[in-house]
């Protein structure tokens, strides 16, 4: 290109500035490369690539091209055309002797519980009808498969099955988002709002969202004096006292969870100390484990050395001589604090606060072990569908969700305290 | 420039370190054992009846050697494997309707009739495995259930003794371990409510039913601690945390006879189940993993777990050879879920019904609990 276009010009004129610098750039994002492909591999790509799946799932429109086509122009009112009934009756037949019947059933049971076995017990006998149909001689034609798919299964000849097929055969759906929002689909094919027992995401993201908060706050009302204690100690005890913070960070996550489970359960240490001592009854002992309190306490434990850590780096940064010139000037400790010392702490504050919600709104074994009835969160539900019921559209809608709450936040939290004022010392 | 050299070769030490690492992990598979085979189980007390019960046997007879893995259950990993067309799991210790599910998506081999082995005396071995434990890609080995026990030294006074009792809070109050999830627990809730056993999956069906055995659920909610891995029930009843808990009843067996509990099992209202074994879809061990199933899956090999955890043999002429416990010589036959004197009042998961709604339950009953 750089050729052609000198060429087409008669007088060479001076490379703009911007060509001139090009090739440093270059060099320099060269160096840069290997991030980007490794980032571009290992977390961009899956996570695009997952993504997709909440609303793009052709899996049932690719098993049943024919029966999606024969569906397009019926009304949903009783049942579609004989086309219909022949277009599924030779999809299911093949599909059933190819041996993967069973994706499409499985996919279909999402949209409407049952269907699983609605597909998979007529398909087994609708195989066994057109041998028997063929050996006599007789036509396999839509009237046929009409006659016969009601008489093995009475649904066929109402709309409901129909309709599930139509709903699972959309490529593009927001379905997975609709399910993840408490929606479900109602008699007549549309959407409404889920009967209140079936609701559990939207109370699940709300539940996320308040444990997450409170965990933060709780980790930033500890975290804080821990952090400027060891910013202010000589360096042998901060060192220690650090070792003590990152202690947490060496054992494993089950280790920590479940002495937790020692320390707080009924006849724990902790009530059995508080028994010994006379301050409670044997039989008053106080339930602090499998239930919210469990799950506080464990979760501010594995979360706080994120919120000391940056606290730390940043408040070691302050010159002790801002704190002494603040009290010189006749401030109160308190006024020195609130005014001169929290000020300047601010960006590690961000940085920490930021750090440990987001990184506890995607916990789940710490609360699912020590949260009793409580301690289920949003994130057990998607590692449910991810590793149970294999329903990674609903998971990846339940993800984005997520994922876009998260990215609000953050956007909020840059409009009111600015991204640029967080510090990591 | 020293300081790049050196941190070159670091990196490089490292990047060796980790091709390493890998080449172990490789090797434990099928490279350096030609025709090793993986199996993958449910780890604890019953992987470990597993290997001494039939793993030893098969490779000292077939000189195959047989690489233990642990999992959780379900068809994640499975279904990841052969969609990447990179299996290294061969043979798959799998609950019956992930069985189901698995065969009808096609990530499980199907395994004919005909590779399951006669029993001992030559019964053909369609008579002689329990109706509805081998299906299309499953070969069953074991009957397992799920019922409750209790601790006597934490429940003085008058002793549960049936399933209504579980959910008894005037006679027996206290708090309770049920399994976090919505299986067994809404059978247990309508056999407790006065629902005879052939009625409960068709009224878990319709929305009066579910909404019954959740009402019944509710009345015991606020005493119940919740478990999630098998080995919790044992443990929670120990503690005294729990008077009395759902749990396997392998486990409790373990319980009582290795730590010497004093545990004592509620046998009415149990749920029986069904293990199986599967092969995996392409794996490239096909015929090391079905020369495996053949002896999984004869009586002497399903009555040799029987010897080591409570767990019952999914073949009448292996039900004959339940014997001694072969570390404490415990009468294994007491213990066992298909024990007539166990079997007065018990209910077969249904796992036709759990594949069609388990997804649904699951949410419903995440809805409840989060109420």
């Amino acid at each position: 290109m750089t050729s052609r276009e000198s060429s087409s010009v008669s007088q060479p004129v001076p490379r703009p500035l911007w060509r001139r610098a090009l090739g440093p750039r270059l060099r320099a994002a060269g160096l840069a490369l290997p991030l980007v492909a490794f980032v571009s591999v290992t977390f961009l790509g899956p996570m695009l690539s997952l993504l997709t799946k909440s609303f793009h799932d052709p899996e049932v429109a690719d098993a049943l091209p024919e029966t999606m086509a024969a569906l397009r122009g019926w009304d949903g009112q009783e049942t579609p055309p004989d086309e219909a009934f022949a277009a599924v009756a030779r999809e299911f037949v093949a599909a059933r002797t190819e041996r993967n019947l069973g994706r499409t059933a499985n996919r279909v049971n999402r949209v409407a519980s049952g269907m699983r076995s609605v597909i998979m017990g007529s398909s087994r006998e609708m195989v066994e009808a057109q041998a028997a149909a063929e050996a006599a001689g007789a036509a396999t034609d839509g009237a046929f498969w009409r006659e016969t798919m009601i008489a093995i299964d009475t649904r066929w000849g109402g709309p409901e099955p129909w309709r599930a097929l139509e709903a699972a055969g959309q490529r593009f759906t927001a379905r997975h988002y609709l399910k993840a929002l408490d929606f479900e689909r109602g008699p007549d094919g549309g959407y409404v709002r889920a009967p209140e027992v079936w609701r559990i995401y939207v109370p699940l993201f709300w539940r996320t969202f308040l444990v997450s908060l409170g965990v933060t706050l709780l980790c930033l009302v500890i975290g804080y004096p821990v952090a400027h204690m060891i910013a202010n100690s000589p360096p042998k005890r901060a060192n220690v006292l650090l070792l003590l913070v990152l202690l947490p960070f060496w054992t494993s996550l089950l280790v920590r969870t479940t002495s937790w489970i020692v320390l707080l359960q009924n006849q724990g240490i902790v009530n059995d100390f508080l028994v010994a001592i006379g301050l409670i009854g044997d039989d008053g002992r106080i339930a602090m484990i499998y239930n919210m309190t469990g799950t506080f306490v464990a979760m501010t434990h594995v979360l706080l050395p994120f919120l000391v850590l940056p606290l730390y780096s940043v408040m070691r940064a302050i010159p002790p001589a801002y704190m002494n010139a603040a009290v010189s000037l006749g401030a109160t400790p308190f006024q020195a604090l609130r005014r001169v010392y929290w000020p300047q702490t601010l960006p590690g504050v961000g940085a920490g606060c930021l750090l440990t919600f987001i990184l506890a709104i995607g916990y789940y074994i710490t609360p699912a072990l020590v949260g009793g009835q409580s301690g289920q969160l949003i994130s057990n539900m998607i590692a449910y569908h991810v590793q149970t019921s294999l329903n990674w559209g609903l998971a990846a809608a339940l993800a984005a969700l997520l994922l876009g709450g998260v990215t609000l936040l953050y956007v909020v939290y840059d409009r009111l305290v600015g991204i640029d004022r967080i510090g990591l010392g | 420039m020293r300081a790049a050299a050196v941190a070159v070769a670091a990196l490089l030490v490292g990047c060796a370190q980790q091709a390493g690492d890998g080449t172990e992990l490789d090797s434990s598979g099928s490279d350096a054992n030609e025709g090793a085979i993986t199996v993958v189980s449910f780890g604890g007390s019953y992987a470990r009846a597993c290997v001494l019960g039939y793993h030893e046997s098969f490779t000292a007879e077939t000189g195959i050697q047989v690489d233990l893995e642990d999992y959780n259950g379900g068809l994640a990993q499975i279904r990841a494997q052969v969609e990447a067309g990179a299996v290294h799991w061969d043979v798959v210790d799998l609950g019956v309707a992930d069985t189901v599910t698995g065969c009808d998506e096609g990530i499980l081999e199907l395994i004919g009739p005909e590779l399951l082995p006669p029993g001992p005396n030559g019964e053909a071995a369609a008579d002689d495995f329990l109706p509805e434990t081998s299906t299309e890609c499953g070969v069953g080995t074991l009957l397992y259930s799920t019922i409750y026990a209790y601790n006597p030294e934490t429940l003085p006074g008058p002793a549960p003794t049936t399933i209504a009792d579980f959910f008894d809070l005037e006679r027996f109050p206290g708090r309770r371990g049920m399994q976090r999830k919505p299986e067994a627990n809404l059978e247990f809730a309508l056999m407790a409510d006065g629902v005879s056993k052939e009625r409960i999956y068709e009224l878990l069906g319709t929305a009066e039913g579910l909404d019954r055995a959740f009402r019944k659920l509710d009345t015991i909610k606020d005493e119940v601690v919740w478990w999630e891995a098998g080995a919790q029930p044992p443990q929670l009843l120990a503690d005294g945390e729990v008077i009395m808990s759902t749990a396997w009843n392998g486990r409790i067996f373990n319980a009582q006879v290795l730590e010497n509990q004093p545990f004592v099992i509620v046998w009415d209202g149990q749920i029986m189940d069904r293990g199986q074994l599967v092969v995996v879809a392409g794996t490239p061990n096909l015929q090391g993993a079905l020369r495996f199933m053949r002896h999984a899956a004869r009586a002497e090999s399903i009555a040799g777990v029987g010897k080591y955890i409570a767990y019952s043999p999914a073949r009448r002429s292996g039900q004959a050879l339940i014997d001694r416990h072969a570390e404490t010589g415990t009468d294994m036959w007491p213990h066992m879920p298909t024990n007539p004197a166990n079997m007065k009042n018990f209910l077969m998961s249904d796992w036709e019904w759990w594949a069609d709604h388990r997804d649904e339950m699951q949410e419903r009953f995440a809805a409840w609990l989060a109420r």
